[in-house]
């Protein structure tokens, strides 16, 4: 279990990044903290011919807090936007989701803008990103910026809007709005596991957004008005999502998380002892 | 820097406070490099796609998988593995907690292990078990059912903490 | 008698018995623990990967390897032609016509059977060089499920033998029909128990070497044992046993039975370095280790109980099929009968029929896996009583209480003839009942009940057979096939304790030890009986066929070391200490009974007369001429122990198939979560009588791994398979294991009732709770939910659907053209979708049936060659996102049925796995001229990609799909009506109205 031979480029910039991307055309893959990337190459599920390295562009490497959203450049791992002073009261959806993102051990490397590219179905901060209406922003090497909203940005498994010469220089994630609540609720097989059901919701005195992670091919977030019931709502948006059965989880299962946990997250959710108590298995 | 993938390229590192250095291919695993190119063999290799943490190390101080990264990105980087833990008056006080509480049997996960607790402990003075469970959540051992390792994980926290704490400051705790 | 009474009157130190740390651990604390994977390698060794097959069941047709031998660093391929040359099938249990070879020489019959051997310079080459090997493959029906398998019309495994079922074997004890016919109440259940492993940590680890000079190999292998499987592979290699010399490491990486499994690998790696004239190693990745290694069993069970009306069970029907997998592999049918003798549990029931059959099924072979047996027993046992209880309106415990052996019936013959040897379990379950807190567990549930919470209690006892008879595997053969082939039993254990000339203790065991401490324990025995510090004894556990005393039962497995591996070490001590007590006694003149060994000295007792133990002992060396007559000097000695009980099966199939029996006695309460389904395990409470406890720590620590191994078989492990055979478990975040957050400490509690049949007291105790706990979990569950069909594992899930969910309706236009997937979470991908095309039905026809058009829809479509009518080879790079293969592809359109309709299909492999599918495409004229293409598609994918990417090949395959007719929407009108099913729901959801 072993990768395949590949080329490996350290550039020092952006710009270099992009040059290199374009010249390898569709046949180079980024690498950052490579907790994706890494068990995919050892797996030779992937076999790129160029490994371009970009956890060395000393200016992708920033935290910043900006009028509307708390931005996240590409060089930021997960254990360090976690550890982020000011994140709880910045980006609370965030601080509630991340400890579920795979482990200690993998957070401590795995990107947060990786994690992003990637674009697991089921990975927490896809969802948060779509659920909050958040941002990506992607660079060439002509230093064109593009700015694409997190719904339009994944676009199905593994699959996003990034063309092949673009780097993702940060992530923006809106800031609270005040008076919003932000919940956060995952069920998984075991600690740490990929979701078979992360639910993110936004909760607002007159509209409730709610986000879907591990069901469709991608992170789904819908918004509709805040009822007494909201039923029909989660009823409709559990079937939306063309639910499928695994090896862990039936279709069915996961619609009905869907309702019964939405329902439970929108009304004032689980309260933390029952977020730790279900961590804890 | 540009290397192709046939080249082998020297690769320089602190390896538990000694400079060392060894060649590599561009693809070559951390863990392969440590092992079998420095000698390390004390960290194992169980799954190679980041889920059983056998072959946890720290990379400057943070607890990684040695699995999931090259060789080549290690490059001038601090490394340090189960090999740096005991000193020249034996085992350290976690190692001999894990002794004590019989929190290994096969030990071939241990090394991973220990790596991940030492860093948590430097960065988790007083954890709760909930925490030290979390923590460790991010390992595999198919021996122990566990509880040995977070007994002796809440119990060298603790020792860590009365050490740090003054005499005085420990008798008024104490009443 | 057992011999540890005496032991314990001469002993002054108190070893045995005493919590002791472990001297293993300095070691392995600090990584200097030594691994197969960690030892030196001579110069020139060559790396090797294993060629596997992706497909479950398929005639091999053609194997190419000249285009890896061509690559850089690679230098030999080893086939099945050269298995065939140089090497025989493995032996095999049962008489049938069917060959397992080290690799595939006519077909494959599971995903991952190893077809051909790669060995470079690196084990990365090798790697390169596997993709590059040509293998043509005939795919045939399969066989997965295990009834289907043993069906009439099944298809074979095994054409020769007729029949997927290989071993039928029928037993009658007492009279069941007269039972049965008189019983007031019949209780029966049907249950399964599925695949998993306790995956050890560390992988399988072959060095080999071959040495044409004396025709001989020698492997070191993570191996767990020599035992019986030593002949079995030296008969593989086809050479005698002395040509085949097995090494094992200092250390291992856990094995659980598991290690078993590296058997086939030590010849194919010994073949191999004959192949390449070279030191060849093999280290298992983990994916080959979840795929192809081995397996428990998986058992489908039918069991009726003759119940009188106040619980108590007269007679037991049995009816068993355990799925082997592909090869019936050594020493299987072995599941089945090392829990024969036991079959009655802790009951007393004399009436007992049971039929046994071995299915063959196209899943990886089968072998040893911690509890062997046991998990399969209870499950089926255990449920059952809890059945009955219900049934009957009984409270469970009672029904256990009044069907356990009565006390002061020890030691009691059980019905299919094994001697359990010790214990008391009605008192054992009276202690388990006051000391685990039972009533405080029932009035936890009283007010969780009230609260309207789900909450279950469940129980479980069990005896733990330990110390196996070598004869329980003849059980599987009629009484004159065993006539004919000879007696086989016993189980002889060795110990060698030698004595340097500084005074310096070492012994060495043949128990190759997997982590669970037996240094520990060995040189605890010694420094009781020899007085000398522990510190000082060396104790060497590595294993060399070549040089070492070693028997048929040597090994690691049947929790054999502390009843029968400590106790030869109990007796070579003896050995030893009684030569140095003849040559004290006349030194000193006096009566040897008189001396003594404590605390480094010899004594004489009531005497001031005392020497260093070192003195005397070197004296055997450097004086040997002053020693009394007939003592011949120098102080090495070997102990052989073979218990007398375990006899050969009887005529009429009675067998005492272990040495021990330990008891068990479990309860837990669970909770389960009403909306997740999730199983939260509130009490475990686990009571053992495993005879005398050697070190209690090490026992609280077999106890505590088998328990979370235990917890995780009830809730989480599972390999699954497709329909199609695919494997669906390759990786961790596949199979599942529990972490330190699902696993709870449970209470444990002992009695000691030691065996009168070891030399120490001791019994087996380390498999014990694989066998009651995943049993006692489920019937928790069952009490909680109050349901009789519990299938393991628990997974939230599968345990909200047994709750029960009343779906609401799926709302009017929403997702309605979804089509339901594969029942059982098969690996068949199924969907259906809809493209509309400009232009009339019949130019949409003919353009698909353009080869330029076909290169370019198919994505990733690098060359598309014509190889006959409306069939092409292409060349296509398919994934999605950066997960991408290379693909051989065959594509072909057929069904023509211009302009309605055609089929559209395609096969093809690729390092990642194989793939294939076909999709039926129909074409309707719509309004303004357009074409509305339908298509239902049904695919299935093996191999790696299969067994690591399960979580998104639904999603996965649909993309890929519909990119097909996206771009021949694309093509035929430049426009790109990308109208997927997502997109349908966006803009349903944007207000946009249904169906476009």
């Amino acid at each position: 279990m072993k990768p395949a031979a590949f080329d490996y480029l350290r550039p020092s910039s952006r710009r270099e990044a992009c040059e290199l991307l374009h010249e390898a055309g569709d046949d180079a893959r980024l690498i950052a903290g490579g907790q994706s990337l890494m068990a995919v190459l050892n797996m030779r599920l992937a076999q790129p011919r160029r490994l371009i390295d970009i956890a060395g562009i000393e200016d992708l490497h920033y935290i910043e807090r900006r009028d509307d959203h708390l931005a996240v450049g590409a060089g930021v791992t997960q254990a360090e936007l976690l550890e982020h002073p000011g994140l709880a009261e910045a980006v609370p959806l965030l601080a509630q989701a991340m400890p579920w993102i795979g482990h200690w051990q993998t957070r401590n490397r795995g990107t947060v803008c990786g994690s992003i590219a990637h674009a697991d179905p089921s990975a927490e901060l896809p969802l948060c990103l779509t659920t909050l209406g958040g941002e990506v922003v992607l660079e060439n090497r002509r230093g064109k910026v593009r700015r694409v909203a997190a719904r339009d940005f994944f676009q199905g498994v593994l699959t996003t809007d990034r063309h092949f010469d673009e780097l993702i220089t940060e992530v923006r994630f809106p800031l609270a709005r005040p008076g919003a609540e932000y919940r956060f609720h995952e069920v998984a097989m075991r600690h740490g596991d990929f979701a078979i059901v992360a639910l993110a919701a936004v909760v607002d005195s007159d509209r409730v957004t709610l986000g879907v992670g591990g069901v469709a091919d991608r992170p789904v977030a819908r918004e509709f008005v805040r009822h007494a019931d909201p039923s029909e709502a989660l009823n409709a948006l559990a079937w939306s999502l063309g639910a499928e059965d695994d090896a862990h989880a039936t279709a069915a299962y996961r619609r009905q998380l869907i309702r019964e946990l939405g329902r439970e997250l929108i009304a004032g959710g689980p309260s933390n002892e029952e977020i730790a108590h279900a961590r804890q298995g | 820097m540009h290397a192709r993938a046939d080249q082998r390229i020297r690769v320089t590192l602190t390896l538990n406070g000694r400079e060392r250095s060894g060649y590599a291919e561009p693809r070559t695993q951390l863990c392969d490099f440590l092992r079998h190119e420095l000698g390390a063999t004390g960290t194992h290799v169980g799954c190679e796609h980041g889920v059983c943490g056998a072959c946890t190390v720290r990379i400057d101080g943070r607890a990684s998988r040695s699995c999931l990264m090259l060789a080549v990105q290690a490059e001038g980087r601090r490394l340090d593995t189960v090999e740096s833990l005991a000193g020249e008056e034996g085992l350290s006080d976690l190692q001999q907690a894990f002794r004590r509480h019989h929190a290994l049997q096969c030990g071939f996960c241990t090394a991973g292990i220990l790596m991940s607790c030492e860093e948590f402990l430097d960065r988790v003075a007083d954890p709760s078990e909930a925490q030290v469970r979390d923590m460790l959540s991010g390992h595999l051992c198919r021996c122990t059912g566990y509880t040995g390792m977070v007994q002796a994980v809440l119990e060298v926290a603790r020792t860590r903490r009365e050490a740090a704490v003054p005499d005085s400051q420990l008798e008024n705790n104490d009443v | 008698m057992n011999a540890f009474e005496p032991a314990l009157r001469e002993g002054q130190s108190g070893q045995i018995g005493r919590r002791q740390p472990r001297i293993e651990d300095d070691a392995l604390l600090q990584g200097r623990g030594r691994y197969a994977d960690d030892l030196a390698v001579a110069p020139g060794t060559l790396h090797a990967a294993v060629l596997r097959s992706p497909h479950a069941h398929a005639r091999l047709v053609d194997l190419d390897a000249s285009p890896a031998l061509a690559m850089p660093g690679v230098h030999a391929v080893l086939t099945g032609e050269d298995v065939k040359r140089w090497a025989r099938p493995f032996p095999v249990g049962v008489r049938q016509p069917m060959e397992h070879w080290c690799l595939a020489v006519d077909k494959v019959r599971y995903v991952g059977e190893p077809l051909a051997v790669v060995m470079a310079e690196s084990r990365y080459l090798a790697e390169d060089a596997l993709d590059a090997i040509r293998v043509d493959y005939q795919t045939l029906s399969v066989a997965v499920d295990t009834e289907a398998a043993i069906a009439a019309d099944a298809p074979l495994l095994h054409e020769a033998v007729g029949s997927n079922v290989v071993s039928e074997r029928h037993f009658r004890y007492g009279d069941p029909e007269q039972a049965f016919a008189e019983a007031e109440h019949r209780v029966a259940l049907k249950v399964r128990v599925p695949r998993s492993s306790c995956t050890p940590m560390e992988c399988y680890v072959v060095l080999a070497e071959y040495d044409p000079a004396s025709a001989s190999y020698d492997v070191l292998a993570n191996f767990q044992g020599p035992y019986a499987l030593h002949t079995v592979m030296a008969r593989a290699l086809n050479v005698p046993g002395n040509r085949f010399r097995l090494r094992t490491p200092p250390d291992s990486g856990g094995s659980f039975g598991i290690k078993q499994g590296v058997f086939p690998y030590v010849v194919m790696m010994g073949l191999a370095a004959r192949k390449a004239g070279a030191p060849v190693k093999w280290v298992e990745d983990r994916l080959e280790h979840l795929q192809g290694a081995s397996s428990a069993t998986n058992r489908m069970t039918e069991i009726e109980a003759a119940v009188t009306r106040d619980g108590r069970v007269t007679a037991l029907r049995w009816d068993q099929v355990d799925d082997c997998g592909a090869y019936l592999r050594a020493p299987e049918p072995a599941t089945f009968y090392r829990m024969h003798g036991n079959l009655t549990g802790a009951y007393a029931i004399r009436h007992l029929v049971v039929r046994n059959r071995v299915a063959l099924t196209n899943k990886t072979p089968t072998g040893l896996n911690r509890g062997f047996g046991g998990p399969q027993i209870y499950f089926a046992l255990e449920r059952l009583m809890q059945r009955i209880a219900v049934e009957l309106d009984l409270d469970p415990l009672e029904v256990i209480r009044r069907n356990l052996v009565p006390s002061g019936s020890f030691p009691y013959r059980a019905a299919a003839g094994a001697l359990l040897d010790s214990g008391d379990y009605p008192a054992a379950v009276e202690q388990g009942i006051h000391e685990g807190g039972l009533e405080e567990l029932l009035a936890h549930r009283e007010t969780a009940r009230r609260e309207g919470r789900l909450y279950g209690i469940g129980y479980t006892v069990a005896v733990e057979p330990s110390i196996s008879n070598m004869g329980y595997i003849t059980t599987a053969m009629t009484p004159e096939e065993r006539r004919k082939a000879g007696p086989k039993n016993g189980a002889v254990s060795t110990a060698t304790i030698s004595v340097g000339p500084l005074g310096d203790v070492s012994a060495h065991v043949s128990s190759t030890p997997q982590g669970q401490g037996h240094r520990t324990v060995v040189a605890q025995v010694i420094a009781e009986v020899l007085g000398v510090p522990l510190e000082s004894i060396s104790v060497n556990v590595e294993l060399d066929t070549g040089k070492d005393a070693w028997s048929i039962a040597s090994g690691n497995y049947s929790s054999r070391f502390s009843g029968a591996v400590a106790g030869a070490v109990y007796q070579a001590a003896v050995k030893v200490r009684d030569r140095l007590a003849g040559i004290a006694a006349a030194q000193w003149q006096v009566e040897a009974s008189r001396i003594r060994f404590a605390e480094g000295q010899v004594i004489v007792n009531d005497s001031e007369l005392s020497m260093p133990f070192g003195r005397l002992a070197g004296a055997t060396h450097w004086a040997p001429g002053t020693l009394p007559e007939g003592e011949p000097g120098g102080l090495r000695e070997t102990a052989f122990w073979s218990p007398p009980q375990l006899e050969a099966p009887d005529d009429d199939d009675r067998i005492n198939s272990s040495l021990c029996y330990g008891f068990i006695f479990d309860y837990c309460g669970v909770e389960v979560d009403r909306i997740t389904g999730q199983v939260r395990l509130d009490r475990y409470v686990t009571l053992h009588d495993a005879g005398r406890l050697l070190n209690p720590d090490l026992v609280d620590g077999q106890v505590r791994g088998a328990f979370a191994q235990g917890l995780g078989a009830a809730l989480m492990e599972e390999f699954t398979y497709g329909d199609d055979g695919s494997f669906q478990s390759g990786t961790f975040a596949d199979y599942l294991v529990p972490t330190s957050v699902e696993v709870p400490e449970p209470l444990i509690l002992h009695r000691e009732t030691p065996s009168p049949f070891t030399p120490l007291g001791a019994k087996g105790v380390g498999e014990g709770n694989n066998m009651s706990t995943p049993v006692c979990i489920a019937n928790a569950v069952a009490d909680a939910l109050g349901i009789a069909d519990i299938e393991l594992p628990l997974t939230p899930s599968k345990v909200r659907m047994l709750i029960g969910i009343e779906e609401p309706p799926r709302p009017q236009g929403v997702g309605e053209d979804q089509t339901a997937p594969a029942a059982g979470g098969g690996s068949r991908l199924t969907a259906s979708d809809s493209v509309t095309l400009p232009g009339s039905p019949q130019a949409v026809f003919d353009t698909l049936l353009d080869p330029e058009t076909l290169q370019a829809i198919i994505p990733g479509c690098h060359a598309l060659e014509l190889t006959g009518e409306n069939a092409y080879r292409a060349d296509v790079t398919v994934g999605v996102g950066m997960i991408r293969a290379r693909f051989d592809a065959r594509v072909a359109l057929s069904d023509l049925a211009p302009p309605h309709g055609l089929r559209l299909s395609g096969a093809g492999t690729s390092a990642m796995g194989s793939a294939e599918g076909s999709a039926q495409i129909r074409l309707t004229e719509v309004e303004g001229g357009q074409t509305r293409l339908d298509y239902d598609y049904d695919a299935a994918v093996g191999g790696k990609v299969a067994s690591v990417g399960g979580r998104m090949l639904q999603s996965a395959s649909r993309m890929i799909i519909g990119q097909i007719f996206a771009r021949l929407a694309q093509r035929m009108g430049g426009a790109a009506p990308r109208l997927s099913l997502w997109q349908r729901l966006k803009d349903l959801f944007a207000g946009r109205g249904g169906r476009s």
